[in-house]
C-alpha cells in the first residue's frame, strides 16, 4: 500500500508501508489475544476446579448426608457413622486456640507496632516472625508432641496428687478428678495457637498500620498516655481489620489436621469432651466444661482424613467422609461470612 | 488534672503493660528456638540418658542410604531419599501446575480484567486457598485419580495405583496456585503505570506490555513467590498423606504411590512404637531435613525479593 501525494507530490518522497508490515503487525495482535486467552483460561479454569471439587463432594456423600449424620458417634457400620465427636472437638479446640492466641497475638501486634523503638531485638523479631508463618505446621506438631504433651501430662499429675487444695488456708477447693490423656484438647489448642500466631500477629499488625497517625498525635497532643492511646482510639480504630484477620486464621485452624495427628488425638472417638453432646447438656450441667481441656477429643478434619484412608472394598466410607467434608466446608463458610460481614460494615462506618 | 501521686501510679501502669506486651512478642522468638532445640535434642544430640537419632545412625547412612525402612531392630534402614525424592517429586508436579495457573491468573488479573470481573475472581481464589488440606486429599484420591487421571492413562496403555504421587502433586499445585497469583499480582500492580503507557506509545501490543515490561519489571517478586509455594507444597501434609499413599519407594514414576517426609511424619506419630524407639526418634531427623528445607527455600525467596527489586519512584 503506498500514499502518493497530490499537487506536491514531486517535493514530498511518497511514504509507504508494505505488506508485509501490515502482516506482522496482524500476527503480533494474533499472538497479544492468544495470550489473553490462555491467561484467562489458567484464571478460570479456578473457577471450574472449584466448582468440580464441589460437585464431586456433592456426589460422593449421597447415601450418608441426612441430619442424623450431625448427631451419631464413629461406627463401624457406614450408614449410621457421624461427626458429633469432631463437631464438638473442633468446637472446644478452636475455643481454647482463640483464647491463647488472640490476646497474645494482638498484644504482640501492639507491642511491635506501637511501643517498640527499631532496636536489634526487634528487628529479630520482626524477621523471625515471617519465617515463623512458613514453618509447615507439621512441625509445630512436633513441638506440641515433645513439649507440650509432657507438660500437660505433668501439670496434670501435679493436681491429681491431691484432690483439695487449700486456698490461702481458708477454705478447700475440691478438684475434678481428671484422667490423664495424651491427645488432649488443652495440648491441641495450645499447639494450634503457636501455629496461627504468626497470622494473626501479622494480620494486626497490617490493621494497626491502617489507622491514621493523626488519630494518635491528636490524643497524645490532648493529654492521654501512650497506652489511653492505644486503648480508647488505636484498638477500637483497628478492631475490625483485627476482627476480619483473627477469624481467617480461626478458620484455618479448623481445616488443620497435620499437628493434630501429631500430638496422637483420636482418629475414631465414641465421646465428646466433658462429655456434652448438646447444648443442652451444656447449660444443665456447666461443671463439666472444666474436664473438656483434659478430654481427649477428635476433630473434624482428623475424622475426615481416618474416613478418607479406610480401608473398605465397596468404598462405603467415602460417602462418610464427603459427608463430613460436607459439613466442615458449611462451617468454614459460615465462619468467613462473619469475617465477610465485619468487613463490610466497618468499611460503611469508618472514613478518615 | 491528674495528682503527682495518681501519675506515678499511671505510669507505673504504663510499664507493666509494656512488659506484658513486650513478653508478648517475645513468645514468637521463643517458639522458634523451642522448635529448634526440640528438633534438634531429639535428632543430633540429646543431654540426659537418651540417645538422639544421629547417636545411633550416623548422619552418612542417614544422607547416602536409598532405602528407607525405620523397624526397630536389625532390619532397620535409615536413608532419607525414597522420602525426599517423594517430597520433591510431589513439589515439582505442583510447581508444574501452580507456575503457569498462578502467573496466568495474576497477569490477568492485573492487566486484562475488568476491575468487576477481578472483583469476583478474588475471592473465588481465596475460597480455594481457605479449603482444607484433607478435603484436597479426598478429591485427589476420590476423584482425580478414579475419573481424570485412569481413563486418561488407560488410553495410554498405562496402569496407575490407587495412591500416586501424580494426583497428589496436581492438588497441592492447585493449593498453592491462589498463594502464587496473589503474590504475583500484588507486585505486577506495584510496577508503576508510566512504563506500561510508554511501552504502549511506542506501539506495544498487550502480550508486549506483559510478557516484556511489566513481568521482567515484577520478576524478583514473582520469582519469590514460586519459591515461597514450592516451600509450601514440601511442607504439605494431609493432601498428600491421604493421596500418595505411605509406602517409602525410591521412584520417579510418578503413576506409582511415594511416601513423602511429612507423610511419613503423620504415619509414624500413629505408630504404636515406644516414644525413645529409633523408629519413633527417626521422625526427628526428618522433621529436622523438613525444617531446613523450607526454612532455606523461604530465606531464599526473601534474600531475590530484596536483592533483585526493582525500586521506582
Amino acid at each position: 500500500m503506498s500514499v502518493a501525494g497530490g499537487e506536491l507530490a514531486g517535493s514530498i518522497p511518497p511514504v509507504s508501508f508494505t505488506l508485509g508490515a501490515d502482516g506482522q503487525i496482524r500476527q503480533r495482535l494474533r499472538l497479544s489475544r492468544g495470550f489473553m486467552w490462555l491467561c484467562r483460561l489458567a484464571t478460570y479454569a479456578s473457577l471450574l476446579v472449584l466448582a468440580v471439587l464441589l460437585l464431586s463432594i456433592v456426589w460422593n456423600s449421597v447415601g450418608r448426608l441426612r441430619w442424623d449424620f450431625l448427631s451419631s458417634h464413629y461406627s463401624m457400620q457406614p450408614d449410621r457413622c457421624g461427626i458429633l465427636a469432631g463437631l464438638w472437638g473442633t468446637f472446644w479446640l478452636v475455643l481454647l486456640t482463640a483464647t491463647f492466641s488472640i490476646p497474645v497475638g494482638v498484644g504482640s501486634a501492639v507491642y511491635l507496632e506501637e511501643l517498640a523503638k527499631d532496636t536489634w531485638l526487634m528487628r529479630v523479631i520482626r524477621v523471625n516472625l515471617s519465617n515463623l508463618a512458613g514453618v509447615p505446621s507439621i512441625v509445630y506438631g512436633i513441638l506440641g508432641l515433645t513439649a507440650f504433651r509432657p507438660l500437660v501430662i505433668q501439670l496434670q499429675s501435679v493436681f491429681d496428687g491431691r484432690h483439695a487444695v487449700n486456698v490461702l488456708g481458708l477454705f478447700r477447693v475440691r478438684l475434678l478428678k481428671l484422667d490423664i490423656y495424651d491427645g488432649s484438647v488443652l495440648i491441641g489448642a495450645m499447639t494450634m495457637s503457636l501455629v496461627i500466631l504468626p497470622t494473626v500477629i501479622i494480620a494486626s499488625q497490617e490493621a494497626l498500620r491502617a489507622v491514621p497517625s493523626t488519630i494518635r498525635v491528636a490524643s497524645l497532643a490532648l493529654g492521654a498516655t501512650r497506652w489511653q492511646t492505644i486503648w480508647r482510639q488505636v484498638l477500637p480504630a483497628s478492631l475490625p481489620g483485627i476482627a476480619t484477620g483473627v477469624i481467617l486464621s480461626i478458620s484455618r485452624a479448623m481445616g488443620e489436621a497435620a499437628p493434630l495427628m501429631m500430638i496422637g488425638v483420636l482418629t475414631v472417638a465414641s465421646m465428646c469432651p466433658g462429655g456434652i453432646e448438646s447444648p443442652g447438656q451444656l447449660l444443665s450441667d456447666p461443671g463439666r466444661v472444666l474436664s473438656v481441656p483434659f478430654d481427649q477429643f477428635t476433630a473434624m478434619p482428623v475424622e475426615i482424613y481416618d474416613w478418607s484412608k479406610q480401608p473398605d472394598p465397596q468404598d462405603r466410607f467415602t460417602a462418610v467422609a464427603a459427608s463430613g467434608i460436607l459439613v466442615l466446608l458449611a462451617v468454614l463458610l459460615t465462619v468467613n461470612a462473619a469475617a465477610m460481614i465485619v468487613r463490610y460494615r466497618a468499611g460503611r462506618q469508618l472514613r478518615w | 488534672m491528674p495528682t503527682w501521686a495518681a501519675q506515678r501510679i499511671s505510669r507505673r501502669h504504663e510499664t507493666l503493660i509494656r512488659w506484658v506486651l513486650f513478653v508478648c512478642a517475645a513468645l514468637s522468638v521463643l517458639t522458634t528456638a523451642a522448635i529448634i532445640f526440640v528438633l534438634l535434642s531429639n535428632a543430633v544430640y540429646a543431654p540426659g540418658a537418651r540417645t538422639a537419632f544421629f547417636e545411633r545412625v550416623s548422619l552418612w547412612q542417614f544422607l547416602t542410604t536409598a532405602r528407607w525402612k525405620p523397624t526397630d531392630g536389625p532390619g532397620g534402614h535409615f536413608g532419607i531419599w525414597p522420602l525426599l525424592v517423594g517430597t520433591l517429586q510431589v513439589a515439582v508436579i505442583a510447581s508444574l501446575v501452580s507456575v503457569p495457573a498462578g502467573l496466568g491468573a495474576a497477569i490477568y488479573m492485573s492487566e486484562y480484567a475488568h476491575p468487576r470481573e477481578r472483583e469476583f475472581l478474588k475471592p473465588v481464589l481465596e475460597i480455594l486457598a481457605g479449603i482444607p488440606s484433607v478435603v484436597y486429599g479426598f478429591f485427589a484420591l476420590k476423584f482425580i485419580t478414579p475419573w481424570v487421571l485412569k481413563p486418561l492413562f488407560s488410553l495410554l496403555g498405562l496402569e496407575i495405583s490407587i495412591f500416586n504421587s501424580l494426583s497428589a502433586g496436581i492438588v497441592v499445585g492447585i493449593m498453592v496456585t491462589p498463594l502464587i497469583a496473589s503474590l504475583s499480582e500484588d507486585v505486577i500492580r506495584a510496577v508503576p503505570r508510566s512504563l506500561r503507557e510508554a511501552a504502549f506509545a511506542l506501539g506495544s501490543t498487550r502480550f508486549d506490555v506483559s510478557a516484556r515490561v511489566v513481568v521482567p519489571a515484577a520478576l524478583s517478586g514473582i520469582l519469590a513467590s514460586f519459591l515461597l509455594a514450592f516451600s509450601r507444597a514440601v511442607g504439605e501434609t494431609m493432601a498428600v498423606a491421604i493421596a500418595a499413599g505411605g509406602n517409602p519407594l525410591l521412584t520417579l514414576n510418578p503413576l506409582r504411590g511415594a511416601q513423602t517426609m511429612t507423610g511419613f511424619m503423620v504415619h509414624a506419630s500413629t505408630g504404636d512404637s515406644a516414644a525413645d524407639s529409633i523408629s519413633r526418634m527417626s521422625m526427628y531427623a526428618v522433621g529436622i531435613t523438613l525444617f531446613v528445607m523450607t526454612l532455606s527455600i523461604n530465606l531464599l525467596s526473601g534474600w531475590i525479593m530484596r536483592r533483585y527489586r526493582e525500586v521506582y519512584q
